[in-house]
């Protein structure tokens, strides 16, 4: 946006801002950056809680949990290519990188999750099933089946144990990776340290726990959407279990994020005054009625009600189903109020500027929906290519 | 070794193999010559032709009567293309259309707008308020900037 004169701009501001400060520089796609990537590490850790500490109750989620993470990861970093100025110009970050750029790195940290933890954690799970489909399925569908084996044939017991096997290792090697990606994505902001509302150490770890939280609710949601979709029945017994992590996973983070916050009131540093409007005022209604209310108490109270007290089960899809919208969009505010927040206020502590959602243009909440939505086809076409419903039961080995 | 782990194996030496040669290809050539920048980018700024010309060897050689009336004036210090733009081509070829003669009045405003940050030595009015009809070069000679 360009301003046609001074007055224009400063209509913007509260007291003192320095020139650069009067635009917020990130935008809507920068919050959907975190957001996104949140959702896939979280997505992946619920698949892992199945696989690796052999959670039963959570089995009809675990392929759904990966395919979601997979369909998520692969839109991550389009709101920030779409951010920048010369998109056709991303690549370089992978081909020149800058070992004390922190985003540079981010470039192979993706990589080496996308490639080496999550494609390779489902060619394993489904590599035996697609053998079989190529098999079964005429056609087209066959050569992408045979194309996704890379050839190999071989349905033996002892090939499915092999994939069983590496799949388990690649889950565990995943679990340290999922927490360093998004653990990653906190500390790009916690390392800015000239920012106060972002430069604490505490920053990596709040992302970690609410990108879990983020991501289990995804989960919840995706998985209640696609069996009302295929008119299944839901297991309710893994949609209890969804919650009961849901619920564990959201009291840590409220506890975290509620440590950080005590933190910065106790210490009171400089930039606390300042904070303390932000939060009061132009962050009033994302920060405690969004994230705070919709986003974490509510969910949290209902959640731990259900822990002694169980209603109908009518009663609780419907609120796990109402739940799991709430905590997305308490999550998605986190992320607002962090990426904005944070550019709301001067670096002088002396005053404010404003910051208004366009609706139209990249940078827009339309452009910006594209980004959650777009996942969601990419979704439904692994669901038609890999379905979990259609796959062959596990095998047990020791 | 299993025969997931040899295609596997295969595809992640592909894929590194196909990462080395785009990297190749799309790194530019000089990237790395002298610092993490594109070497050959000094030489084209080096390159790049100058626009803004000598003002003393060219505009004042033809236009002295108007450089006399600046260098009396509170515009003395303001170098010609300051206002009319870099004068390269018109140097080269002497039209009226290939240099700026602006007469807006926003374009006296851009330092002439009152501006609580601009430095008090330069005069500034309210844009909205100070004759808001008329073109500021029809009372002011924007060379001696003085009413006419």
């Amino acid at each position: 946006m360009e301003f046609q004169s001074l007055y224009e701009a400063m209509s913007k501001m509260d007291g003192y801002c320095y020139p650069n400060e009067i635009e917020l520089n990130w935008s809507v796609l920068i919050v959907l950056y975190p957001y996104i990537t949140g959702l896939v590490a979280g997505a992946f850790i619920l698949a892992s809680l199945n696989r690796v500490f052999n959670i039963k109750a959570l089995k009809p989620t675990y392929e759904l949990s990966l395919l979601t993470a997979f369909s998520f990861m692969l839109v991550a970093t389009m709101p920030l290519i779409f951010h920048l100025g010369k998109p056709f110009r991303f690549y370089e970050i992978m081909t020149t990188p800058h070992l004390t750029s922190a985003m540079a790195i981010f470039g192979f940290v993706y990589l080496w999750y996308l490639m080496v933890v999550l494609l390779l954690e489902i060619w394993f799970d489904y590599r035996y099933d697609m053998t079989i489909w190529s098999k079964e399925n005429p056609g087209f569908k066959s050569i992408i089946y045979k194309i996704l084996t890379l050839g190999i044939k071989d349905v033996s017991n002892k090939s499915r144990i092999t994939d069983n096997k590496l799949g388990y290792f690649i889950t565990v090697v995943g679990i340290p990776s999922a927490f360093i990606l998004h653990g990653y994505v906190g500390f790009i902001f916690g390392s800015v340290k000239a920012n106060p509302w972002w430069s604490t150490v505490m920053m990596p770890v709040i992302f970690l726990f609410s990108a879990m939280v983020s991501g289990i609710a995804l989960v919840m949601f995706i998985y209640m959407a696609v069996s009302i979709i295929r008119k299944q029945k839901l297991d309710m017994i893994c949609l209890d279990a969804i919650g009961k992590y849901l619920f564990y996973i959201l009291l840590i983070d409220f506890v975290l994020e509620g440590l950080d916050q005590i933190h910065r009131i106790y210490v009171a540093e400089e930039s606390f005054d300042i904070l303390n409007l932000l939060v009061h005022g132009k962050l009033f209604f994302t920060f405690f009625i969004m994230q705070g209310l919709i986003g974490t108490l509510i969910p949290l109270l209902t959640l731990g009600t259900f822990q002694f007290l169980k209603p109908k089960e009518n009663i609780r899809k419907f609120v796990y189903f109402i739940l799991s919208l709430c905590v997305l969009v308490g999550i998605f505010f986190m992320r607002w109020n962090v990426v904005i927040g944070g550019q709301l206020f001067s670096k002088s502590f002396y005053g404010f500027t404003d910051f208004k959602l366009d609706m139209i243009g990249k940078e827009g909440f339309l452009g910006g929906m594209i980004w959650l939505v777009v996942p969601l086809i990419i979704l439904t076409i692994l669901l038609w290519l890999l379905p979990p419903w259609k796959k062959a039961p596990h095998i047990e080995h020791e | 070794m299993p025969v997931q782990v040899k295609r596997l194996l295969i595809a992640f030496a592909v894929f590194i193999a196909l990462f080395l040669v785009a990297r190749h290809f799309l790194r530019p050539a000089t990237f790395g010559e002298y610092g993490h920048y594109r070497g050959a980018a000094l030489k084209e700024n080096e390159d790049r032709p100058i626009k803004y010309v000598n003002m003393n060897e060219t505009c004042i050689t033809c236009h002295d009567s108007i450089a006399a009336v600046r260098d009396s004036s509170v515009h003395k210090s303001i170098n010609c293309q300051t206002c009319h733009g870099p004068g390269y081509k018109h140097v080269d070829d002497p039209q009226k259309t290939n240099i700026v003669k602006e007469h807006a009045r926003e374009f006296c405003g851009r330092c002439h707008s009152k501006n609580p940050a601009r430095a008090k030595v330069i005069k500034q009015i309210d844009m909205n308020e100070h004759n808001k009809e008329d073109e500021c070069i029809s009372c002011h000679n924007s060379h001696n900037p003085v009413l006419w």
